[in-house]
């Protein structure tokens, strides 16, 4: 083979692999490096290394070979210098060519002799200088030709490009971990206002402080339950804490009354549903369906629930959780008329209104979550801690929940068979 | 033997000379692993290096730039160093670059360790 062609193919090669190194997204620092060991083996360049800059200052060292460790210590560049880079011929940037304007090369022309660097060549990319690459002389001792200059030029801009590249990448990674960051923040606000409002609800109604919150956080853990994801999970949570927000237009008295209340007042009562979707439709919250949660947080699969008198598949499926949870608290916590059911009690009703009032597979997610904690299984005892410790002790909690279990399994199951028979 | 990046670098000693194997593709990957292999054979005291190229098909760009890298360890070092078994391609290369300049090439190792054994010293080397 002419070596020419040898030289040709060689070169070829290394030019292949600087762009496969170059597009690639490992490590900077080793790609640098690696793309210099791809331009000293193409003209066997005995040492060199590679600098950046991002403006006027100290440069930085990414890659170095054949160089000592401190061969570059101390080497800063100004905007003089800098743009004394751009434009010119490449001749100009041998070291030994006194008679070279370059105003780097003037500065550090001795030092770099003394290294045994021969040619300083800059790294131009969008018309500013992102480094420079510093080259030692070829093993064959011969002189840079113009096809070495070529070479040179075109391989040293492409670690600019690679340079420039990742600067760009880092950027953006910056602004997306900043931007992350902002929207973390804004969830964290926007929980924070919808635990207040939450709170605010609830001081309306001397007997149900904390329901909202409580349902909020039922809700979370039926979801979490039911295979819902983190973002679906946080959503229902918010619809918990705002699903009576309507009840701010209700009278205060009628709330408080410590009686079961009339027809009237029930029909009153009953507006804030309606009413809380009207509050919460305008706002665009950061989850999906809020206000239709907190709008049919009171309907039933059998249809007689409200407004709308909707049917189990036309009931949204968060709404179903929310109504559980409101239940479920309004079942085992003191109000003005009736104190709290024991826990027996509230599995019977449970059970009695699946399928009625209640979804089964919604009330088997909650059994589940709760048989968890009684056996010790959860870490966190947070639906202990909202029942009270003694609420959920005794040796039939564990046995209550495991039948109404299995009956909702057995119920579903069924169900699905007729549906798929069908 | 270098073993600390998962592959291995054979290698073995005669006297103070150590030869060391190159892979069949010598790369950035394998070319370290040789480079490292060097070094700690010339820590270790070895006052010549053989590398022999006998399984070696191909040289890239980046294997280059590694052996100029050995050649000037061991030249700082005050060691040998002779390139041996290397296939007529790799020599035509290596002659092109100018590597030839600085090494000795030899036929096969037992040639290699021959041209070197003035250089060999009467101290033990302890690996």
């Amino acid at each position: 083979m002419e070596p020419s062609t040898q030289k040709l193919i060689h070169t070829f090669g290394a030019l292949a692999d600087l762009g496969q190194e170059i597009a690639g997204t490992g490590d900077f620092t080793e790609m640098v490096r690696t793309s210099m060991h791809l331009l000293l083996g193409t003209l066997a360049l005995r040492r060199g290394a590679v600098v950046e800059c991002s403006g006027p200052g100290p440069l930085r060292c990414v890659a170095i070979w054949g160089l000592s460790d401190q061969a570059l210590n101390g080497f800063e560049i100004d905007e003089a210098e800098m743009e004394s880079f751009l434009g010119g011929e490449i001749c100009e940037l041998l070291v030994r060519n006194t008679s070279s304007a370059n105003v780097f090369l003037g500065k550090y022309r001795d030092k770099l002799a003394g290294e045994g660097v021969e040619l300083v060549v800059p790294m131009v990319v969008r018309g500013e200088v992102t480094g420079l690459v510093l080259l030692g002389g070829k093993a064959s001792g011969e002189e840079f030709s113009n096809d070495d200059f070529e070479t040179i030029r075109a391989m040293v801009r492409h670690i600019g490009v690679g340079i420039h590249t990742h600067r760009l990448l880092e950027q953006l990674a910056q602004r997306a971990e900043e931007n992350r960051r902002l929207y973390d923040e804004l969830r964290t606000i926007y929980r924070d206002t919808v635990r207040a409002f939450a709170a605010a609800i609830d001081i309306k109604d001397k007997y149900t402080q904390g329901h909202s919150e409580r349902v909020g956080r039922y809700s979370e853990i039926i979801a979490r339950e039911l295979g819902w994801s983190e973002e679906e999970v946080e959503g229902i949570q918010i619809a918990g804490y705002l699903h009576d927000i309507g009840k701010l237009i209700v009278d205060r008295d009628i709330i408080n009354a410590p009686y079961k209340i009339d027809a009237k007042n029930s029909i009153e009562l009953n507006r804030h549903p309606n009413a809380g979707y009207e509050i919460l439709a305008p706002i665009r919250h950061p989850y999906a369906d809020i206000p239709f949660m907190a709008k049919h947080h009171h309907e039933r699969l059998d249809g007689r629930g409200y407004p709308d008198g909707l049917t189990d598949q036309q009931i949204p499926m968060g709404a179903k959780i929310v109504s559980l949870a409101d239940s479920f608290d309004a079942m085992t916590t003191d109000r003005p008329y009736k104190r709290r059911r024991s826990f027996e009690d509230v599995v019977i009703d449970l059970r009695e209104n699946s399928g009625k009032q209640f979804d089964g597979k919604v009330v088997a997610a909650f059994a589940r979550a709760i048989l968890k904690e009684v056996k010790g299984e959860t870490r966190e005892r947070r639906i202990t801690k909202m029942l009270g410790k003694s609420y959920l002790e005794g040796d039939q909690v564990a046995t209550l929940l495991t039948d109404l279990i299995t009956d909702l399994e057995r119920d579903y199951s069924r169900k699905e068979a007729k549906a798929q028979s069908l | 033997m270098d073993t600390s990046s998962g592959g291995l670098v054979r290698s073995h000693c005669v006297g103070t000379t150590a030869v060391v194997y190159a892979s069949d593709y010598l790369n950035k990957l394998s070319g370290e692993k040789i480079e490292r292999e060097c070094r700690r054979q010339l820590n270790c005291g070895c006052r010549a290096l053989v590398i022999d190229f006998s399984d070696t098909k191909l040289v890239n760009s980046i294997g280059i730039s590694i052996l100029l890298g050995i050649i000037d360890v061991a030249e700082k070092s005050g060691a040998q160093i002779v390139f041996s078994d290397v296939n007529n391609q790799t020599v035509q290369l290596f002659e092109m670059l100018g590597l030839t300049r600085h090494v000795v090439l030899a036929k096969d190792e037992r040639e290699a360790i021959l041209n070197l054994s003035h250089f060999e010293t009467t101290t033990p080397v302890v690996h």
